[in-house]
Formats: structure tokens, C-alpha cells, sequence
């Protein structure tokens, strides 16, 4: 689905990601750890095309095509969807009319904004004067309109309360299953153990692992790829040692 | 163009003639003059309004009351009708202000009268409409609107010109007052032309307790247009409300805003302006006075640089006493390409993202005003921008 090799992207001319080689495979949903300011984010930037991250060498292919130059609406169109960490406010421009942007249709939006209890954000301007947590769903909510085949999600629980979490948790696995938040009582056990979507998905402190079936993780660490392995053993090697560990990896790699 | 506002000369315009037949049903305005007064905000069916004033050139060509409790007259007839009317007239704008305001205190051409009894309320807006029709005239007008004790009032004014007119001048004086406990909402649609001067000068006198919302709306191009709206907050606890929506093509030059007199306790007042240039030049200004404690003021003008235009914003606070509140926040510049980008991730082009967010920087809510008139302000925004953007 998703394959990057020896990829390096600069941040306003200083290099923020180098030799990263990456591929998530169809139906599988990826974990990505790292320290604060790692790159996890600018990794994600990169994926989708924002002008700000520039790949100066390497490439990205998604769906076994090289869109590394293609712009940010293309690599949208073609099946990439990302929930941002921080993303801007939009003066004006109401949640409604974003989900109809993103594909909602006119009378899907509200049921859409019920299965993640965000019917009163309805008119409310994008991301203006929302707190953490409503960020979280308004962007969720968003993915879920747009119904993408690669999955990107930016810390997608940090910063949300115990009684979100398991809101949110549940539909981004149900997002990963591509099953419809409305549907997901009748389907049958096999539509929900075949996955086709693919997801990459950023997280600190892993409650993310208690939702979703996460099938690998990689830790970047300075902007490069420490380790790769099952995603709660490196959960567990990381709350143990910290991310000192992935230091003495990285020297092994090279040497 | 210069920076400086041109000179203009009112002596180059005419001031005789423009006379125009009275129509007693609107649908008889032929179909081009009708297209222009639509843009201006005018429902021609008049079936949402609870009056309709309309002056074409130096004519009133149409003019009717809908609503008990609630008048509309033209000036002249008013002023026959009511002898204390004159007390009105020039109250508030001093006739010596400038060159404009000695012309039509000179060589007056009509105007409206528009009143709301004691406790009365307009169920719908009452709209004015005035029009330029005859090349390099000069239409003078002075309005006088009164939300009487206790009232509820919302005006729409409509101001346009006949689709080729190449040249003309507007001078517009009005004086509003705002009684005790009143409400007043006036909202202003211009739709003029290239080749169009235009010169509001008006003044409100707000008393205690009451309400006064001015918004005032142009997208479309215009020569010149030069005001300064200012209001005089008399009583305690008035509440006023500046909001103005301006775009400027290339060769338009607006120099516009509010000025809000707090002046006794309990007042408030926000002015808040959104302009975009796609090449003319726009001076948006706003100026707060506080002249007493415990008033509290805001100014917030936000400007978006489209084209080679020019936005220049002047946003003034002017405290005169001990323990008031007064903020504004102004920022002038181009679309935040993290916007536009963030919108392109959920699946829109370059170009619409941009015209998603330029519709979203002019969808201002209004606060205060009633969901009818918010949704006639909207209509008129987009409307003006599908000829527009
Ligand atoms: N626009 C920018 N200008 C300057 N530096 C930037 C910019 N964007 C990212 N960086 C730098 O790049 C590095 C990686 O940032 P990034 O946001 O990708 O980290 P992260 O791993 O997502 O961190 P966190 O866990 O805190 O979200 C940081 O040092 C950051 O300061
Ligand atoms: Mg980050």
C-alpha cells in the first residue's frame, strides 16, 4: 500500500528525516514511536505532500504508484487521509461544511457527528477555540468522511479523557476495518477480520494498542528508523529503558 | 492611483432633472434596474418586508408602509406631516462637517423617513433603495430613522446604480436616533459602479439601554467611497455593533469604518471589519472613545491581501478614564498556506481551497441579529461572490 525508501525531508533547509525505509503492507495498521521532536510528525507531513517538508532524496509510493511530487489533493484523492496533531483554525468555514468537503453528503453528516458524540460542533467554525480533545474528534470525524484506504493518524488519543478514549480507540478500529460506524452491529465476522485499509498511526503512550490490532511498530528516533518489532514488546522495551535503548540500535545499525 | 483620496469635484455633477414616473408595483422596474437592486439586498416581491422606500435619481419612485406601528415616508412629506420632525433634521450631522454635507444641506433631493412607534417591532426589515440611473448626476439625500422607546427596528438599504452608468455622485446624510431601550439594526448593501462617487455622512445617538447595529456590506467595484460613520452613546448600557464586509477589484478606493462614543457607564461597543483587496485599496478604519469607567470596547479588523491591492488599517483606541476595557486586534496579509493545504488534504484543489477560505474569512456571525436578516446579509455576500470571485 504504502512504501517509502531511503527518504529525506528538510525542514526549511536543515534535514529532519534521513534514510527512512518504510513500507505498510495492505490490511495492515502500523505504530510509530519516537521521542518529542523525532519527526513523527514531519514523517506524516511528508506522506501527504505539505509544501513545508521537503523530500530531497528517495521516494514514496503509494498503490504502486511514485507520488513523491504529486500535490497534497492528488495523494487525497487517491485514497491518503491524515487526522493532524495540530491543525489550523478556519475562520468561517463550519465543521458541516468541511465534512461535506472531505464527502460526506448532506444527510449522512449529522449521523456521521452523532457516532462521535459531536452534533453541538456542527456550526461551529473548524478547530476555532477547540480544546484538545474536541480537535481529536473533529479530525476523526473528518477521516471518517473521507473514508481513506492509508490511514495516517497523529497521536490521535493524547490528550483525551478515559471516557473519549474508548470512543475514539473504537472508531479508528472500525475506520482501519473500513466498516461504517452505522453498519458495524450487522456485519458478519468476517467482513470485520478482513481489513483492506491500511494505517500508520503515531502515539506516545500506546492506549491506541488497546483498540486497534496493530501488526508491527517503528521507533524514529533522530530522524531515523531505530527499530522495527511487535508493537507492545517495543511499547514495553520503551516504559523500561526509554528511548536511551534505541540510541545504542541505531549504533549497532551503522556499524 | 494616488493614495490620498481624489480630489472631487461636486461641481462637475448635475442636479436638475432625473425625474422618474411613481411605481406602484415593483415588478413593473424593468428587468435590469431590478437585477441591480436584488444585489443590493431589495426583494423585489416585497412579501418579506415591512416597508419599502425606493428613490431612483431626484424621484421617489416607490414608497409604503406594511406594518402597523412601523413608517415610512419620504423626507419632505414627513417633515410636512411633522412639525417636531425639524428638530431631527441636522441634529445629529453637524451641515458644515465638509464640502458633501454643505451640498446637500444646498440642494437636497429627498430621502427617507423611517420610524418605529414606542414598543413597536418590525416583524421583517423595512428596505430603502437608493438608486442612480441618469449619467454624472449627483443625488443628494437626507435620511432620518427613528426607533422610537422601547421599539425593535432592522433596516435594509440597498444603494446601486443602473448597470452602464458611467459616472455619479451619492451624498447620503442620515441621522439616526435610537431611543431608550430601542433596538436598530441597519444594514447596507452597496452595488455601485466603476465610475461612482460616494459620500455617506452619518451619526447615531444611542440612549440607555438600547441597541444599535450597523452593518455594512460592499463587494463590488465603486470609484470612491469615503465614510466615517460615528455614534454618540448618550445613555448608560448601550450596546453597539460596527461590522463591515469590503472588497475592493482594481481602480475601487474605500476609505471606510466606524466611530463609537462611549460615553456613559455600561456601554459597549465592537467594530469589527473584514476586507479583502483583489487590487484596489481599502483604509479600514475603526476609532473607540471611552470616556468613562467600566465601559468596555473591542475593534477587530482582518484584512486579506488577494492581488496588487492595498489594505490599510487604521484601528484606533482612545481611553479617557480610569478603569475601562478597550482591545483590538488587527491583522492584514495573505491565506495561511497551512489553510489552504489543510484543505487540500481533504480533497480540494489549490483554487478551491482558497475560495472556501475566503468565503469562510467573509462569513461573519453577526451577534444580536435576527436569523432572517443573517440569512439576507449571507445571500447578499454570496451573491456578490459568485460575481465576483
Ligand atoms: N516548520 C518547522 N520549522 C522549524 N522546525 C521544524 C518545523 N517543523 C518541524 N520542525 C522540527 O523538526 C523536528 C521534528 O518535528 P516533528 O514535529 O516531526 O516531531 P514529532 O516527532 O512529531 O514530535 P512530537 O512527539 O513532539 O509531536 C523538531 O525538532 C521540530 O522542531
Ligand atoms: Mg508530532
Amino acid at each position: 500500500m504504502l512504501i517509502i525508501e531511503d527518504l529525506k525531508v528538510e525542514v526549511q533547509g536543515k534535514t529532519i528525516l534521513e534514510h527512512i525505509d518504510l513500507e505498510v503492507p495492505p490490511g495492515k495498521t502500523y505504530i510509530l514511536f519516537g521521542p518529542n521532536g523525532s519527526g513523527k510528525t514531519s514523517l506524516l507531513m511528508a506522506i501527504m505532500g505539505f509544501s513545508g517538508y521537503k523530500v530531497v532524496k528517495g521516494k514514496i509510493c503509494f498503490k504502486g504508484e511514485d507520488i513523491t511530487n504529486l500535490p497534497i489533493n492528488e495523494r487525497a484523492r487517491m485514497g491518503i487521509g491524515m487526522s493532524f496533531q495540530r491543525p489550523p483554525s478556519i475562520d468561517g468555514v463550519k465543521v458541516r461544511d468541511i465534512l461535506k468537503i472531505c464527502g460526506a453528503k448532506d444527510d449522512e453528516v449529522n449521523e456521521l457527528a452523532s457516532n462521535v458524540h459531536f452534533l453541538e460542533f456542527m456550526d461551529r467554525d473548524v478547530n476555532v477555540g477547540f480544546s484538545g480533545g474536541e480537535i481529536k474528534r473533529s479530525e476523526l470525524l473528518q477521516l471518517m468522511a473521507q473514508s481513506p484506504d492509508l490511514l495516517l493518524f497523529d497521536e490521535p488519543e493524547s490528550g483525551v479523557d478515559l471516557e473519549n478514549i474508548s470512543l475514539i480507540g473504537n472508531a479508528i478500529n472500525y475506520l482501519l476495518k473500513g466498516i461504517s460506524q452505522g453498519k458495524r452491529e450487522y456485519c458478519t465476522y468476517k467482513e470485520r477480520s478482513t481489513r483492506k485499509r491500511s494505517g500508520l498511526i503515531i502515539t506516545h503512550t500506546g492506549h491506541i494498542l488497546n483498540y486497534v490490532d496493530a501488526d508491527m511498530a517503528n521507533v524514529l528516533y533522530n530522524g531515523r528508523i531505530a527499530c522495527q518489532g511487535n508493537p507492545r514488546e517495543i511499547l514495553r522495551g520503551i516504559s523500561v529503558h526509554g528511548y536511551g535503548e534505541c540510541i545504542r540500535c541505531l549504533n549497532n545499525c551503522n556499524k | 492611483m494616488s493614495k490620498q483620496l481624489q480630489q472631487i469635484d461636486v461641481e462637475k455633477f448635475i442636479h436638475e432633472g432625473g425625474e422618474h414616473p411613481y411605481i406602484d408595483d415593483l415588478n413593473q422596474i424593468p428587468a435590469d434596474d431590478q437585477q441591480r437592486m436584488i444585489l443590493a439586498g431589495i426583494d423585489v416581491s416585497e412579501e418579506e418586508r415591512s416597508g419599502t422606500y425606493i428613490q431612483e435619481d431626484h424621484s421617489v419612485v416607490h414608497c409604503k408602509t406594511r406594518q402597523d406601528g412601523l413608517e415610512v415616508l419620504d423626507i419632505n412629506t414627513a417633515l410636512e406631516r411633522y412639525e417636531w420632525l425639524r428638530d431631527y433634521m441636522w441634529r445629529a450631522v453637524n451641515p458644515d462637517t465638509d464640502e458633501f454635507t454643505r451640498m446637500a444641506n444646498h440642494i437636497s433631493h429627498y430621502g427617507y423617513f423611517i420610524r418605529a412607534l414606542p414598543g413597536a417591532r418590525s416583524l421583517y426589515p423595512v428596505q430603502a433603495c437608493l438608486y442612480l440611473k441618469t449619467e454624472n448626476l449627483s443625488q443628494n439625500v437626507h435620511n432620518i430613522v427613528i426607533a422610537d422607546e422601547g421599539s425593535e427596528l432592522h433596516i435594509i438599504t440597498g444603494c446601486s446604480t443602473s448597470k452602464d452608468l458611467s459616472a455619479g455622485l451619492h451624498i447620503g446624510i442620515s441621522e439616526f436616533y435610537v431611543k431608550k431601550g430601542a433596538k436598530l439594526s441597519f444594514t447596507m448593501i452597496h452595488n455601485w459602479s466603476e465610475g461612482v462617487v460616494v459620500r455617506p455622512r452619518s451619526i447615531t445617538v444611542v440612549e440607555e439601554d438600547a441597541q444599535f447595529i450597523n452593518n455594512f456590506i460592499i463587494l463590488n467595484p465603486v470609484k470612491s467611497l469615503q465614510m466615517y460613520p460615528t455614534t454618540y452613546m448618550e445613555g448608560p448600557r448601550g450596546v453597539v455593533r460596527y461590522n463591515s464586509i469590503l472588497v475592493t477589484p482594481p481602480g475601487s478606493h474605500v476609505d471606510a469604518g466606524g466611530r463609537v462614543y462611549l460615553r456613559k457607564e455600561g456601554c459597549r461597543a465592537e467594530i469589527i471589519s473584514r476586507t479583502i483587496t483583489t487590487g484596489g485599496h481599502i483604509i479600514a478604519r475603526g476609532h473607540l472613545i471611552g470616556e468613562v469607567p467600566g465601559i468596555r470596547a473591542h475593534l477587530e479588523c482582518k484584512g486579506l491581501i488577494l492581488g496588487d491591492g492595498v489594505i490599510h488599517a487604521i484601528p484606533e483606541l482612545e481611553g479617557r478614564s480610569e478603569g475601562l476595557e478597550m482591545s483590538h486586534e488587527a491583522a492584514v496579509g495573505r491565506i495561511a498556506q497551512e489553510e489552504i493545504e489543510y484543505l487540500m488534504a481533504r480533497g480540494l484543489s489549490e483554487e478551491e481551497a482558497t475560495s472556501v477560505i475566503v468565503r469562510g474569512f467573509l462569513n461573519v456571525d453577526i451577534q444580536g441579529l435576527p436569523p432572517q436578516l443573517q440569512k439576507e446579509i449571507d445571500k447578499a455576500i454570496q451573491k456578490g461572490e459568485k460575481e465576483f470571485f
